[in-house]
Parts: structure tokens; sequence; C-alpha cells
């Protein structure tokens, strides 16, 4: 008999939304390089740029030949390393969301187009995204950028303009199963419009597998930026970003370990942040799985 | 005037195997307040001629010939964003599968109240207090609470039921139901069958309720259309049909249905299949399964013609 109440309690029991680790750690993580990106110039105890050849190559400040105004150690250039961590968060987080979304804008919307109306649009958008594949996506960059010249704006431009076949092939398979389901024809039958069909019908449900492709591409673009301005064609130095700070570091890692580490600690941490929070949101977002 | 008369109707597919002749001339009329059944076996032309008065027939599918009208309104002569605000507004439908005919991604309440907005320009909260009314309207137990959950969260007949009140909260005057209780167990069929035809008493409407099962029809239709090879064999009152079918077709159907007079014995079937819609002749499509058939059957296909009252006939013996 208690058996009997037990196996049916829970489910007549209301919902209680239970904390996730993943959430709480992926959007506290997030929270805190996301703060201390945008508080960079309060909390940096030191100039980014700042160089003290005097002090050069010292060891974080636990270590034997570690400073204490230093805590993460110096470069090759004296330049303090948590200093230029904090300020370079601004542009790999910063270029990484923008690029995401132009990306995610992109090609969610072409690839909506080519899985609801098929026919023409779709021969022509897919044969887009088969040039794009076929075309590394760095050589494009670097013909680009080095077309337009390296800033800020341009590598943003060029990380969305070449990444966007990730989400329109994605969302293409999804819609072409989708709009064949009976709630769309439904909709239909009701009088919607294509356009409402569309964005109501067919992308909420696409939407799952658009957030894990973004949680991706976010970690994806961080290392993008970093390739490109290891390539000289990002962001210039001296603008400190995460990626020049790695590939500067590799020089040193036999005897300044601290040079590459740190802000490869910091792209990791990141871009697992990114991920859990992705994967929690995924789940929350599908009323199917929710208990 | 006739709610809805179709007339003549034809909708073929093209296909590279040939082409399907899927309804091939189709005739008939619902008055208002009236459910016709439109019975037949699995691929006879039910479902298409459903979609070919919404205009909603998939490529590549076409209507190649016939009228549509309702109210008097010719719906093949419109163009798709008149047709669109017809769509729902004046005619709406249910489908078979209330597992998949719902969004999944928002919630019972939102559905009914966005289809209330779409058509009556409401705002949102008077929406939603439609949609609750609209729930209970239906027989939705605690329709407040109903309202606010998803569809995966309801059983079939509650969604099934949640999928009625989506139809016709923009009241519209026709009702086309594919085969709406198919999926569900026969208790629930039950339900749903009564529901439906309070629902159609109070409102008035025109039904047109597709189905294989007579049962169904001897339960709420009013009049009946059988159809046979995309074309409509007998067409009488509900009570003709049973008492007095004609058609050997019709005959047949009747036949196979269990019965306490032939309690013990093996149910009876029509032999044979029905014809291949790419390949049909002259002559009636029901001669090659038909026991009564003669050779004029073979060579000039019977019109539908008034043998009684109200009770049309595609056969001349």
């Amino acid at each position: 008999m208690s058996v009997v109440a037990e196996a049916v309690l829970p489910l007549s029991a209301p919902r209680r939304r239970r904390v996730s680790f993943r959430a709480v750690f992926g959007l506290s993580a997030l929270l805190l390089i996301g703060g201390s990106a945008v508080f960079a110039p309060q909390l940096a105890p030191w100039d980014p740029g700042k160089q003290m050849l005097l002090k050069r190559l010292r060891a974080p400040m636990w270590q034997e030949r570690g400073l204490r105004e230093h805590p993460l150690g110096t470069d090759h250039l004296g330049r303090d390393i948590l200093s230029r961590i904090l300020y370079g968060g601004r542009i790999s987080l910063g270029v990484g969301l923008t690029a995401v979304t132009l990306s995610a804008l992109i090609g969610v919307s072409l690839g909506l187009v080519a899985g609801f109306f098929g026919g023409r649009a779709d021969a022509l958008i897919m044969r887009i995204v088969d040039v794009f594949l076929a075309i590394p996506y760095i050589l494009l960059a670097m013909g680009v950028v080095f077309a337009l010249g390296p800033s800020l704006l341009n590598v943003i431009l060029v990380m969305g303009a070449t990444r966007w076949v990730q989400f329109a092939r994605i969302v293409r398979a999804d819609v072409l199963s989708l709009r064949e389901r009976e709630f769309v024809a439904g909709a239909r039958a009701r009088g919607n419009r294509s356009l409402r069909l569309l964005l109501r019908h067919v992308l909420p449900n696409a939407l799952t597998p658009i957030i894990v492709v973004a949680t991706l591409e976010l970690a994806f673009m961080i290392i993008y930026e970093s390739a490109l301005s290891f390539l000289g064609l990002g962001v210039q130095p001296p603008t400190p970003t995460w990626g020049w700070m790695l590939a500067d570091g590799r020089n040193y890692v036999a005897t300044a370990w601290w040079l590459a580490t740190f802000p490869g600690l910091a792209i990791m941490l990141t871009v697992l942040a990114v991920n859990l929070l992705g994967d929690w949101l995924r789940d929350t977002l599908d009323p199917r799985l929710k208990v | 005037m006739a709610l809805l008369s179709v007339e003549g109707l034809r909708t073929q597919f093209d296909t590279s195997a040939g082409t399907v002749r899927a309804v091939d001339g189709v005739s008939f009329a619902i008055e208002r307040g009236e459910v016709l059944g439109l019975v037949g076996e699995s691929g006879c032309g039910k479902s298409v001629t459903s979609l070919s008065i919404m205009r909603l027939v998939p490529p590549p599918g076409r209507i190649t010939a016939g009228r549509v009208r309702l109210e008097g309104e010719d719906l093949l002569d419109k163009d798709g964003e008149a047709m669109r605000r017809v769509r729902g507004a004046r005619m709406a439908m249910v489908f078979q599968e209330p597992m998949t005919s719902l969004n999944p991604v928002f919630t019972i309440g939102d559905q009914i109240a966005a289809a209330v907005q779409a058509h009556a320009g409401v705002g949102r909260r008077a929406a939603w207090e439609r949609a609750v009314e609209m729930l209970d309207h239906v027989q939705v137990p605690a329709p407040r609470e109903r309202a606010r959950e998803y569809p995966h969260q309801l059983s079939g007949g509650l969604r099934q039921r949640a999928m009625i009140a989506l139809a016709l909260a923009p009241g519209p005057q026709l009702l086309i139901a594919d085969e709406p209780t198919t999926a569900l167990d026969v208790t629930i069929q039950a339900q749903i069958l009564d529901l439906l035809r309070r629902l159609q008493a109070e409102r008035g409407m025109g039904v047109l309720l597709i189905t294989h099962d007579l049962g169904v029809v001897a339960e709420v239709c009013h009049r009946v259309a059988i159809i046979y090879a995309g074309r409509i064999v007998e067409m009488a009152p509900v009570a003709s049909i049973f008492s007095a079918p004609m058609h050997p077709y019709t005959r047949g159907l009747l036949r196979s249905l269990p019965h306490p007079s032939r309690f013990g014995q093996p149910l009876s079937s029509i032999d044979g299949a029905p014809p291949d819609l790419r390949r049909i002749g002259g002559g009636c499509r029901f001669a090659p399964r038909c026991p009564y058939v003669r050779d004029s059957c073979r060579a000039d296909e019977p019109a539908l013609i008034e043998r009684e009252p109200g009770h049309l006939v595609a056969c001349p013996w």
C-alpha cells in the first residue's frame, strides 16, 4: 500500500525546481568573467600596456621570484599578466559574443528559409553553404582582412560571415522535419501567415540545436579570434587579447610557463562555463524534458 | 444556399510514376447545422478532398477542375491572402493525431489565445480569458489550470478537446474533422463524438466528418457520402444508408461489420483491392470487385443519380 502511494505521489506533488550545478557554476563563472571584463579598468592593478623592463618575466607571486604587486607574474616586456587578462577578456568575450550573434542571425534566417520554402531558395542557399564549406574559413578570413584591413569591426564581420554555415545547416535539417509536423499543418489550416508559421511554430521548436550550436560556436569564436590575432589579422597589438597572449607566451613556455598558462586557463574556463550553461539551457527550454 | 458546395472536384498528383487521380469528380453539399460523413477506406481520397476544400493540398498535388463554394463564394478563385483569411476564421480543421497536432513548446492556453487574437483582434488578457472559456466549453476539467499546461502533460482525450477548442475559438461556420477519434480509445472516442455533436448543434455549424468507421457515422452524421477510388458512389441520409444501402460497395462495407444476427460466423470481406488510381479506365471503378457486375458496367462509368428522394447512388441496377 505504502509502496504504491510512494510511487504515485511524486507525480501529483507540485514540481520543485531543483537548483542545477551546471546552471550555478556556468552562470557564476560567466558572470565573474564577464564582470571582470566589464570592470577591468577598476579591477586591474596596472595599465595593461605598461612595460617595466626591469621586472621582465617575473613568476607569479607565490613562486620564488614572484612579486606581490604582480599576482600572476609579468611577461617578456614586464607587463602585468593579470591586468592583461582582465582587459583581454573584454576583447575575447565581446568579439566572441557579437560574432556568434551575427553568424546566428545570418545562419538561422537562411536555414529557416531554405528548409521551410525549399525549391530554388533551398538550392541556392545550400550551394552557397557548400562554397563556404569548401573554402577553408581561415583562408577566407585572411583574404577579407587583407582586403579590408585588420580592425575590430572587420574581424567580427569576417568571423560572423564565415561561420554562419554551421547554423544554416543545422537549422535547415531541423526545419525540414518540423515543417511536415501536424501542428504546422494545423497552424496553416487556421490561416496563419508563412512568416508567423516560421517564427512561432517552426523556430521555437528548432531552438534547442541552435542554442547548442551557439555555445559551441562561442567557444570556437574565442579560439578563432585568437588564431586570427596570432596570424596578425585579428585585433592588433598592443591591445591585449587572450589569443595573442597565448600565442606570444608559446615562445617562453619552457622557461616562463605562466605567460601561456593563465590566458589559456581563462579561455578554458570561459568555454567550459558557456558549454555548461548551454547544456542546462537546452534541458530547461525543452518542456518535453521537464520532470 | 448551401454552406459548402463542392462540384466536380478533381485533385491529382503528378508523380514520376504517373498521374494519381486522388479525387476524381466529387460533388456534395453541406447545409448549415448539418453533419455530413465522408466514408471510405484508406487511400480513397477522403483526406485529399478535405485538403482540397481548404486549398492545402501539398505539392505535387493540384486541383485541376471543379468548384468549391463557401456560402456561395468561390474558394478556388481566391488569391492566397484572401484564402488565408478564410482558413481558421470561417472554416477550421481538426486532425487525426492529437499527439502531434499541438505545438509542443507553448501551453495550450497560449495557443488558443493566439488563435483568438489572430481573428478577433482583442487584447492579450481578453484572449487568455476567452481561451479558458473555450477549454471549459469543450469540457476540460479545471480549465484555468489546464490552460497553463503543455501538450505533453495532457492525455490524448484532453489533447483532442484542446484541438477542438483551438479550431472553434475563432467561431468558424464549417468544421472539417479528419478522423478526429481514430487515435483515441473507445470510451474517449464516444466522449469526443458527444462533444462534437453538442458543439455542432449549439453553434449551428456545418461539419464534414471524415472517417472509415461506420459506427462513428451512425452516431453523429445526418447524411453520409460513401467514397470509393476518388468518387462518391452513394450519398443518403444516415438512416437509409444503414436500412437500405443501394450500392454494392456500401452493402459490402455494411456486411463486413459484426452484427448480432450473424453471431458465430466469420466476418465477411470484399474480395480484391481498390484499383490503382494511376490506371483508371472507363467503366465502374468497383466493377472488378462487384458480385453483381454486368458487361455494361465495364463500358460506361455510372453517374450519381437520385434513385429515391435524397438518396443518390452511382449504380444503375
